[in-house]
């Protein structure tokens, strides 16, 4: 299990997830949960996905998946889970 | 599970408060590269620093990129270079060619400081840290990366007052050798009471002789997290401020904790210590000055500055300490003057002066940091600004530094210019009072009295 936090912000519009979610499918990505939320104004995603069986590697995916999102017209962020455990858990 | 909260937190944190690791220092023991032979020194030295710290920075750079948390320096110390070259080393000069070797070592594997051009003098000099200190000048002034320390003092033994007169005189000597550089050199010179071995911060960095051959030390920041936190704590009790900055230091304490774990598995280098001090930058919002305003001084220097450092610089150990066991370095808040634009601010408004400072440094971490003074400043003067620091620290068993910066060419009123992580520095008034006849004295102060405590 490699998990990774996918982070989206950026204005709400049509296909983000759906666009996502492909990009995840296409590369062998399982995502694990999603969550979604407004602050203030502005569209907030988080997705908790596994990356051991990726077929490419995390830079790659990082990468691409931010060039997906400056096409949505969001910033989309990908960052190992381990920095949020270390800062919010005991 | 995380949930998503705690992400946009921690991002927030990233992207909006400078939430960063200020550096990865690797620490190299260069012990086993002493030889009377100061060509093969050297070389060895060139080898050993390239060998280990080959994969620093490309490692620095993977883990920043794979936690989204920015590592802002990779560094590298080395065991104090008065103690390697003690025997090749005959003359100034020669140890001067060491640090030309440094500085070639620290280019050829991409790090931006190299520390450990020192001596740790605390009774007395040997001859080989003479020689070190009187080549100060010529070393800062030949290199570009090279940072220097020596420390004068310990609560243990005293003050060596000889090499606090010395160095009084290197400083000056140092600020007049990069003249045309607005006296930059004394930018990378500290003097010391009570150095730690495990520091990660520059310019004071070095691997202590007790330190094992190879080490990672990881130094965090984030004034602005702590700032930020702070703003929605307007009015609130001292109890609810200090777990406020309790609780932010130990998330930013954590994230510096994970990524030297990481940098020391993926080096193969056994993990040091998580430095926990809250280091500014010249960027705005990365400022210690604007924590002391929030938390209710109207500026850095009004009355009660000194008791809201020394209550912000508790907090941030006692968050620290709870979020990492191995907690080393300065650990506290850095109060330099160039490097943050509050307290830039607060010495242009007529805020804050040396002596305000002074006190200060005795409930904070480090000491004097980063003062530009006039480059007219009596040497005398200098090394007595010296002494005082180094007593507070020798009493109050800490440690404390100075960085002084004699600007030549300039005088109180001029701003000076060092750009980038060194930043700005308005030229601060020295008394003008003599210390003359007391720093001409020769010998040592001795070791205090380690009981009746008032």
């Amino acid at each position: 299990m490699k998990r990774v936090i996918v982070t989206v912000v950026g204005k709400d519009a049509v296909g983000i997830i759906a666009r996502l979610c492909a990009y995840m499918a296409e590369h062998n990505i399982n995502i694990l949960d999603i969550t979604q939320t407004i602050v203030s104004g502005f569209f907030n995603m988080m997705m908790i996905v596994d990356m051991a069986q990726a077929t490419a590697p995390f830079d790659v995916i990082a990468t691409e998946l931010e060039t997906c999102g400056r096409e949505l017209g969001v910033i989309v962020k990908c960052q190992r889970e381990e920095i949020f455990d270390s800062m919010h858990r005991l | 599970m995380i949930n998503i909260a705690e992400a946009i937190e921690t991002n927030q944190m990233i992207e909006e408060e400078n939430l960063d690791v200020r550096t990865i220092t690797m620490g190299i023991s260069l012990l086993d590269c002493i030889t009377p032979d100061l060509g093969r020194l050297n070389a060895v030295i060139y080898d050993k620093i390239c060998t280990k710290a080959r994969d620093l920075v490309a490692t620095g750079e993977a883990i920043a990129r794979e936690y989204g948390i920015p590592v802002i320096n990779k560094r590298v110390s080395v065991t104090p270079i008065a103690l390697i070259g003690g025997s090749a080393c005959k003359a100034s000069e020669e140890f001067a060619t060491v640090a030309g070797t440094l500085d070639r070592a620290a280019r050829a594997v991409g790090v931006n400081f190299i520390g450990g051009y020192s001596a740790l003098v605390t009774k007395a000099m040997t001859a080989a840290d003479e020689l070190l200190i009187r080549s100060i000048p010529q070393a800062l002034s030949e290199t570009e990366l090279v940072c220097s320390s020596v420390n004068l003092g310990s609560t243990r033994v005293g003050i060596d007052m000889d090499a606090v007169r010395l160095m009084g005189e290197t400083i000056a000597a140092t600020a007049r050798a990069t003249a045309d550089r607005d006296s930059v050199g004394c930018a990378k010179l500290v003097v010391f009471c009570n150095a730690p071995d495990d520091n990660p911060f520059m310019a004071g960095a070095f691997h202590g002789v007790t330190e094992g051959d190879c080490v990672i030390n990881v130094g965090v920041s984030g004034p602005g997290v702590v700032k930020h936190a702070l703003e929605g704590m307007r009015g609130a009790s001292f109890e609810e401020l200090c777990e406020t900055i309790k609780k932010t230091s130990f998330k930013v304490t954590r994230g510096g904790q994970l990524v030297a774990r990481e940098a020391s598995q993926r080096l193969g280098v056994p993990f040091g210590v998580v430095d926990l001090s809250l280091a500014p930058t010249p960027a705005i919002g990365d400022s210690v000055a604007d924590i002391l305003c929030e938390i209710g001084v109207e500026r850095p220097g009004a009355p009660g500055t000194t008791a809201a450092l020394a209550l912000l610089n508790d907090q941030v150990k006692k968050g620290g300490i709870m979020a990492s066991s191995y907690v080393g370095g300065l650990s506290g808040a850095f109060i330099p003057v160039s490097e943050d634009q509050g307290m830039i601010d607060a010495v242009e408004a007529g805020a804050l002066t040396i002596e305000k400072l002074e006190a200060m440094t005795c409930v904070c971490s480090v000491g004097l940091d980063m003062i530009a003074i006039p480059g007219d400043t009596p040497v005398s003067s200098i090394s007595g600004i010296i002494a005082d620091e180094m007593a507070i620290g020798m009493i109050n068993q800490k440690t404390t530094a100075v960085r002084l910066i004699p600007v030549i060419g300039k005088g109180v009123g001029e701003t000076v210019e060092f750009g980038g992580l060194l930043g700005r520095a308005p030229i601060m008034a020295v008394n003008g009072f003599s210390c003359e006849d007391f720093v001409s004295r020769t010998g040592r102060i001795p070791a205090p009295i380690h009981s009746f405590k008032n």
